[in-house]
């Protein structure tokens, strides 16, 4: 297979690709081969691959390996090629001089030559210097610390000299019971030593942990058979060259084969203090990732960084996405610092904590304990926000409440069932399972047939870290979402702490800007096109990609209804075409019904369309419309012309927008209805119709409480009562249904029409695109969209009025201007018939 | 053994869009990126041949409009995690002409 393009055409070649052949490339150095670091280098090498020659030194005879599944190779349940992150081959495949192994330490910065020397006198120039030196295990410097058998957790050399112990010896203790001190336990323990765990004071992990689940997890590792030697200060490790004991500062000792040292970690940063940089408990960064030389960054665990240093995955990621875009001279990034959350990697036992979890006279505690179940709960909140939560014996809900905490998000509106999780998962038929009782065929994502084993196996082979990396390599809630919650647990149990959720979500993959941030940028500088919005915000691709360009082509539309012209190409087909793509290629035509209402002469249309054009089926909507299925695109203007002829138009079946009205007959014939809900559905659809929403648009008027039209599960819905009408918001009845909330109540038509108008035009420039009203209404809160509507006068009518001043744009029959006036003929064409 | 045939006028193209070209045998998708090369693959998806003419263009790439699957119009090969491949025709312009070649 061949394939050729316009080479001849210079004009579009990029106007950069001269410029850069004829520059030297500048050669970057980086010191320590780890993931922070090789991640920076990753994320440069996306974003500006050419920009420099890199060179990395290493001083273990690796590639760069996870080393946060360190844990699981201990345990046997991985080895160690499954946890490579980058191969010898990936290097040389793109280019970067490794120099690992014995003598690649590097000994000397010098700043002023601006070169680097190792121990074996390897020297290599830089113009810009990455230290990632990352941090060493700290160990306790008591009498005997030295002695043959005293190790660390920090390495393959560990684990391998831990592996060898199991062989040989029985009894092993660990000093430290955190995090790390306790995997490293249960990890000697699945390969049957006898372990010992030693902490200096009464709760493990007690910086994750509050005394109770701290508890609960002591008793659930001693039912597994561990022992714990608490508020144990060790004062001698004894023996005669190879350890066989420790004894502690209250006199009492135990016999040990093996002492393994888990009590923290220190920053590498001797060689950065050698050559001159700032540090205090860490090398000095700022928000750039620059030392206080500016030719010379660090990322990683080897720095400090507005007063705190790092020992989790997540921040240093998010440090070297900052550090990577600065490099490549895209500096819009800054790194501000990170909220940290922990999970424990122990089979049998869960247990999740994030934030602050003690609080204090300012905060507020919501706690649910269950001890005979194992159960534990504690969420603290400060001025309605979530600050902090441990989870003990059930942490599905830690993704969220870790969201949460990282959006800042107001909860008074879920106070009430805050604690107990949220109905956030996916809803295909295993909403509320939980994910670690799944056996690894259990199908996940359901559009894509994508079972939990394939997403395991994705995460720990390819060294995924994030929801999009695994969207993008498994495919696993890349189409409708509703199992993103699912596949955010799957992440986070095998990953534990080191699971990232990003802060801010960006776009896209084309930038690292937040929907809101996009938004706000096209408001206050007035950005018009999807061009402006890219140039302004220094999009990361040329023509961004499906997913960015639908969002812009709406946001610039929606704040900018006078101005902003559309992209049709920036649309999805439906909405370009007019009609809904159907599986075979061909298309199907739904012309509006106003408020559910037809008439003889509109069904003889349609009656007549259907047999002259031999439309194969006739179908009832469930929005009260008549649907004909499998037109060729090519008959689709010559079929609107005819129902434009007897005066139907484009029911925008197809389209992010404002969908129907559904009614029922109400007083005009029901003898309980209590208002005229056909009329008011009528009007309400004349009022709304041809309006672009974020995501398809659904209303409904009931007659009376009995609510026939399901007003109830619609964006929005009207129940008529007595005494005038009910006015319901964020309903939903697709993928997951969502009663709807109560807004208000409303004596008059007008009024209705007023606050369906405000409504909506609040929902189309608050809600991120594809956002449907649902999920906004949960993200926002009610309580905000009651302010903004119903308690605000001025504001309802602000709003009201745009809606109604874009309206004045926005209804043109698009089935008119295509079949009577020629609008985008070559849709509906093919350029050219070979036969 | 080569077989160009002349299509139609680059202009009739929209950019970061595509044309239907109709054979006997299948259709043929020819495209225009942003920067104005012109690119032809067999108007099928090789997942559930959609028409891939339908889908949104970005870069020297196509997304089905059924399951957004991506398409390299380089190489006609699915992007990702994706695998499989559609044909590929030589395409050019030339004085604002755009052919393709059959063979």
């Amino acid at each position: 297979m061949i394939s050729a393009n316009t080479k001849n055409n210079k004009l579009f070649e990029s106007p950069h690709a001269e410029r850069m052949e004829h520059r030297m490339k500048e050669k970057l150095v980086m010191i320590g081969n780890g993931m922070a670091g090789m991640r920076t280098i990753e994320e440069l090498i996306k974003i500006a691959p050419d920009m420099y020659d890199v060179t990395v030194f290493g001083d273990e005879p690796y590639g760069n390996y996870n080393r946060i599944l360190l844990s699981p190779v201990l345990a046997g349940d991985k080895t160690i090629d499954d946890i490579m992150l980058n191969t010898m081959p990936w290097y040389e495949e793109n280019n970067i001089k490794l120099h690992a192994g014995d003598g690649k330490r590097i000994n000397e910065i010098n700043r002023i030559a601006r070169t680097v020397t190792s121990e074996d006198g390897t020297v290599e120039e830089y113009d810009r210097l990455l230290i990632a030196t990352g941090s060493k295990p700290f160990i306790i410097p008591v009498p005997g610390h030295d002695k043959e058998g005293v190790i660390a957790f920090r390495d393959i050399k560990d684990v391998d000299t831990m592996l060898d112990a199991t062989k040989n010896y029985k009894h092993a203790t660990i000093i430290g019971g955190g995090l790390l001190g306790l995997e490293a336990a249960n990890g000697m323990m699945q390969h049957g030593m006898k372990v010992t765990v030693v902490h200096l004071v009464d709760t493990l992990m007690e910086r994750q942990m509050d005394t109770v689940s701290g508890k609960m997890l002591k008793n659930s590792l001693e039912d597994k058979g561990m022992d714990f030697r608490m508020e144990a200060q060790t004062a001698e490790i004894t023996g005669n060259g190879r350890v066989d004991g420790i004894k502690f500062a209250d006199g009492t000792s135990i016999k040990t084969d093996l002492v393994v040292m888990a009590v923290g970690i220190r920053p590498n940063m001797e060689l950065a203090q050698k050559a001159g940089l700032h540090c205090e408990r860490g090398i000095v960064v700022n928000d750039t990732m620059q030392t206080y030389d500016p030719k010379i960054y660090s990322v990683g665990e080897c720095v400090q960084h507005r007063g705190d240093t790092y020992g989790l995955v997540a921040p240093l990621f998010e440090m070297a996405k900052v550090c990577a875009n600065h490099l490549a001279q895209m500096g819009i990034g800054l790194y501000e610092g990170s909220v940290t959350s922990t999970k424990l990697k122990v089979t049998g036992i869960d247990l999740f904590s994030a934030g602050d979890f003690t609080g204090d006279e300012e905060t507020e505690e919501m706690v649910m304990q269950d001890a005979t179940s194992g159960l534990y709960k504690k969420l603290v909140l400060r001025n309605n926000k979530l600050i902090g939560a441990v989870l003990y014996g059930d942490t599905k809900e830690g993704a969220w409440y870790f969201q949460l905490m990282r959006s800042g998000q107001d909860i008074s509106d879920m106070r009430d069932k805050l604690l107990f999780g949220e109905s956030h998962l996916g809803d295909s038929g295993h909403g509320g399972d939980h994910i670690l009782e799944m056996s690894d065929d259990t199908e996940i994502c359901g559009c894509n047939g994508v079972c939990k084993g394939d997403i395991l196996q994705a995460i720990t082979t390819e060294g995924l870290f994030t929801l999009d990396e695994v969207r993008s390599h498994t495919k696993a809630s890349a189409s409708c979402g509703s199992c993103t919650g699912l596949v955010e647990q799957i992440l986070e149990s095998t990953l534990g702490s080191d699971y990232e959720t990003p802060e801010a979500k960006p776009m896209c993959k084309c930038t690292d800007h937040s929907h809101e941030e996009v938004r706000e940028a096209i408001r206050t500088r007035k950005l018009t096109s999807i061009n402006d919005v890219r140039r302004s915000m220094n999009w990361k691709t040329e023509d961004g990609c499906p997913a960015c360009r639908m969002s812009l082509n709406y946001y610039v539309q929606s704040a900018w209804h006078n101005e902003a012209q559309d992209d049709p190409q920036s649309r999805f087909i439906n909405e370009r075409a007019h009609a809904n793509i159907q599986k075979d290629g061909k298309y199907s035509v739904i012309p509006r019904m106003w408020g559910g209402m037809t008439t003889p002469d509109e069904l003889r249309a349609i009656a007549n369309v259907a047999e002259k054009y031999e439309i194969k089926d006739v179908h009832l909507t469930g929005g009260q419309r008549i649907g004909l299925y499998g037109v060729e695109k090519e008959v689709l203007p010559e079929i609107w012309k005819d129902l434009n002829d007897a005066g139907m138009v484009s029911g925008h079946a197809y389209g992010k927008a404002m969908r129907t009205v559904k009614t029922c007959v109400g007083k005009q014939w029901c003898r309980f209805g209590t208002q005229d809900s056909t009329s008011l559905g009528i009007k309400l659809e004349e009022l709304t119709w041809a309006s672009w929403m974020p995501h398809k648009f659904k209303l409904a008027v009931s007659g009376c409480p009995r609510n026939c039209a399901e007003a109830t599960i619609k964006d929005f819905g009207v129940v008529c009562v007595d005494s005038g009408y009910e006015l319901h918001i964020g309903g939903n009845g697709g993928i997951k249904v969502r009663a709807t909330d109560l807004l208000c109540n409303v004596k008059t038509e007008e009024e209705v029409m007023e606050y369906c108008g405000a409504f909506i035009q609040f929902y189309r420039e608050d809600a991120h695109y594809l956002e449907r009203t649902a999920p906004w209404v949960e993200r926002v809160g009610l309580s905000r969209i009651e302010e903004t509507i119903v308690n605000d006068e001025a504001k309802r009518k602000y709003y009201n009025e745009r809606f109604l001043e874009a309206q004045k744009i926005s209804q043109v029959d698009p089935w008119k201007e295509r079949a009577s006036n020629g609008v985008a003929s070559h849709e509906y064409a093919s350029i050219k018939v070979v036969s | 053994m080569s077989n160009w045939i002349e299509v139609g006028q680059l202009e009739e193209i929209p950019q970061q869009g595509s044309r239907v070209v109709k054979t006997n045998d299948f259709n043929i998708a020819v495209f225009r990126t942003v920067n104005d090369e012109v690119f032809a693959v067999k108007d099928a998806c090789p997942h559930k041949q959609g028409q891939l003419s339908q889908g949104i263009v970005h870069g020297k790439k196509v997304t089905c409009p059924l399951h957004n699957w991506t398409i390299s119009l380089e190489s006609g090969e699915a992007l990702g995690p994706d695998e499989g491949c559609t044909n590929v025709f030589m395409a050019k312009v030339e004085d604002g002409l755009v052919s393709i070649d059959l063979a």
